[in-house]
């Protein structure tokens, strides 16, 4: 019998598959798919203090291997969360989920992290401070140490649970961002975002996303994101959320052997809505085939 | 909500880039006129949505027109080829408002999903009008099936090359119905919006990540608050819509 469990600062879960942000809605959609009891977690929605409506479409275009989404942090404001999703997920989902939070200014980011650090269904708080879609806030947040670092320190101060910062991979140096949340109290991080990206229309010879550019996601990312997350995994000792370009159990080893404690899975729910459960299934035969028997193990192993 | 595997049966050009496929397998999750399907096709990320055009208790009919990569591909697939497809998305037309005379509309590639809707309505003996609207006369398909359902059909053609020449709309200024249901493109929509008598519904579209309302790819704002049009839509009714 092969172990998948992983510690997630301190709090115990089954499996390391967690749907992404932004790919999983409040899980009611998938939970019309499969019981989605069966993921270590989700991380939900991206939420801000007040409703947004998001961007203009097209949001969203097709790319070799992947896509480009410019949805801009649309969500229906974090008290309707708490007052409506949060009670219909529980219908649903009995683990603790991944609050995921994004603002435009820092009051923004502490009042929402702090209004959903208040609800017992809340395991974790997942700090975005990379969305390539908003201007003003988001990625702006996320592009620089002294920035990371200030966000990270006073989303920690009000806060009880452990807070992981998301970070984008659109930077010079995403080892030094790293380190400076982990500085700031960080509890763990999570990355990769989505890179920046473009598709232009061949017949209308104009930009496919009506924001002109997105962040593109996909199986294309991978490599990308996997060596990113091999190198902060040397610079820090808080655990990593490994996302980008995860389509399979031995993606999952990969993201894993890189260094991440668990993974996220994005952009592949939305062509493949059985994704998650997918791999969860295949993942115990595919540790077998590898031979290893506890999964926490292999975190690193290919430093 | 339904992820299955089906075996293409058939894949014809029936008028001018526009193909009919049949597929068979669950239809199970397809509860109404105005679904869609959302298809996965070889080497292309994203899936396809799709109208239904018709279905049955094991085959689904849509009919598309080529017009970009995966549609494309999806014109070159062989009969016994097989196929992943999402069914039973999207919210449908709403067919108890219809009232005793409803009018459907449709314009070129809009017109699929009103077949089965046609069908609905018949069946609960209404008296049908179909007016349909194309760009000339190699792309006309479909007038004869909806006169068999037993609708009245009126085709007009943007040239003229077939029927008379005009735009739908110059049919049904003249027309009496007591609701309407239409799908098309967005000028179409706006020249009824100007002309319809009566309440109805719209089926729009937009380029969609998942089809199922996670990803709020295609969202859009109406009077009643945001909708996903893959999820709450994609048919709207006439009072909602913000044009």
């Amino acid at each position: 019998m092969v172990d998948t469990k992983v510690n997630l600062s301190g709090i115990i879960i089954d499996n390391p598959i967690i749907p992404a942000s932004g790919t999983f809605g409040y899980g009611h959609e998938f939970a019309g798919f499969y019981d989605i009891n069966c993921l270590g977690t989700f991380s939900f929605k991206g939420t801000t203090k007040e409703e947004r409506f998001g961007n203009p479409t097209p949001r969203i275009a097709e790319c070799t291997q992947g896509m480009i989404n410019s949805v801009g942090l649309q969500n229906p404001g974090v008290e309707s969360v708490i007052n409506e999703e949060l009670p219909r997920l529980k219908k649903y989902f009995s683990k603790p989920v991944i609050a995921n939070v994004s603002g435009f200014s820092l009051e923004e980011y502490i009042y929402t992290c702090q209004r959903l650090d208040e609800q017992d269904q809340i395991g974790w708080l997942e700090v975005n401070i990379s969305c390539p879609n908003v201007h003003g806030g988001g990625m702006s947040f996320g592009i620089s140490p002294q920035s990371a670092f200030k966000v990270t320190k006073e989303v920690k101060k009000v806060t009880t649970k452990p807070v992981y910062i998301k970070l984008s991979p659109n930077v010079t140096d995403i080892v030094s961002i790293a380190r400076a949340c982990e500085d700031a109290g960080a509890d763990g991080i999570s990355m990769i975002n989505t890179f920046m990206g473009m598709s232009i229309d061949l017949k209308t010879k104009k930009p496919v996303i009506a924001n002109k550019i997105g962040g593109f996601s996909g199986r294309a990312i991978k490599p990308m994101a996997l060596q990113m997350v091999y190198r902060v995994y040397e610079a820090v000792k808080i655990p990593i959320l490994g996302i980008g370009g995860i389509a399979d159990a031995g993606d999952v080893l990969e993201m894993m052997l890189a260094g991440a404690t668990a993974v996220q899975i994005g952009s592949q729910n939305l062509v493949d809505p059985y994704v998650c459960k997918n791999i969860i299934e295949d993942l115990p035969c595919v540790m077998r085939k590898y031979k290893i028997d506890r999964l926490e193990d292999i975190i690193g192993g290919a430093h | 909500m339904k992820q299955g595997i089906y075996k293409i049966t058939e894949n014809v050009e029936i008028a001018r880039s526009i193909f009919k496929m049949v597929v068979t397998g669950d239809t199970s999750e397809i509860k109404k006129p105005g679904q869609f399907i959302n298809i996965k096709i070889d080497d292309l990320f994203l899936r396809r949505p799709i109208s239904v055009c018709d279905y049955d208790e094991k085959s689904i009919t849509i009919i598309y027109k080529v017009v970009g990569e995966g549609t494309e591909k999806m014109s070159g697939l062989k009969r016994g080829e097989l196929l992943d497809i999402l069914t039973g998305l999207g919210n449908g037309y709403d067919v108890s408002k219809s009232g005793k005379y409803p009018l459907l509309i449709g314009g070129g590639v809009g017109v699929p999903p009103l077949y089965r809707l046609c069908k609905v309505l018949i069946s609960e003996v209404k008296n049908v009008q179909v007016v349909l609207g194309f760009n000339t006369k190699g792309e006309v398909f479909y007038e004869e099936e909806f006169k068999s359902l037993g609708a009245k059909v009126y085709v007009r053609t943007v040239d003229g090359s077939y029927e008379k020449r005009g735009f739908v709309t110059d049919v049904i200024k003249d027309l009496n119905y007591t609701y309407f249901y239409t799908c098309g493109p967005m000028p179409m929509f706006k020249a009824i919006e100007r002309i319809a008598k009566t309440s109805g519904q719209y089926s729009f579209e937009e380029r969609m990540g998942c089809g199922f309302g996670a990803c709020m790819g295609c969202s859009c704002k109406t009077k009643l608050g945001n909708k996903r049009i893959c999820r709450e839509g994609p048919i709207l009714e006439r009072e909602e819509i913000i044009w």
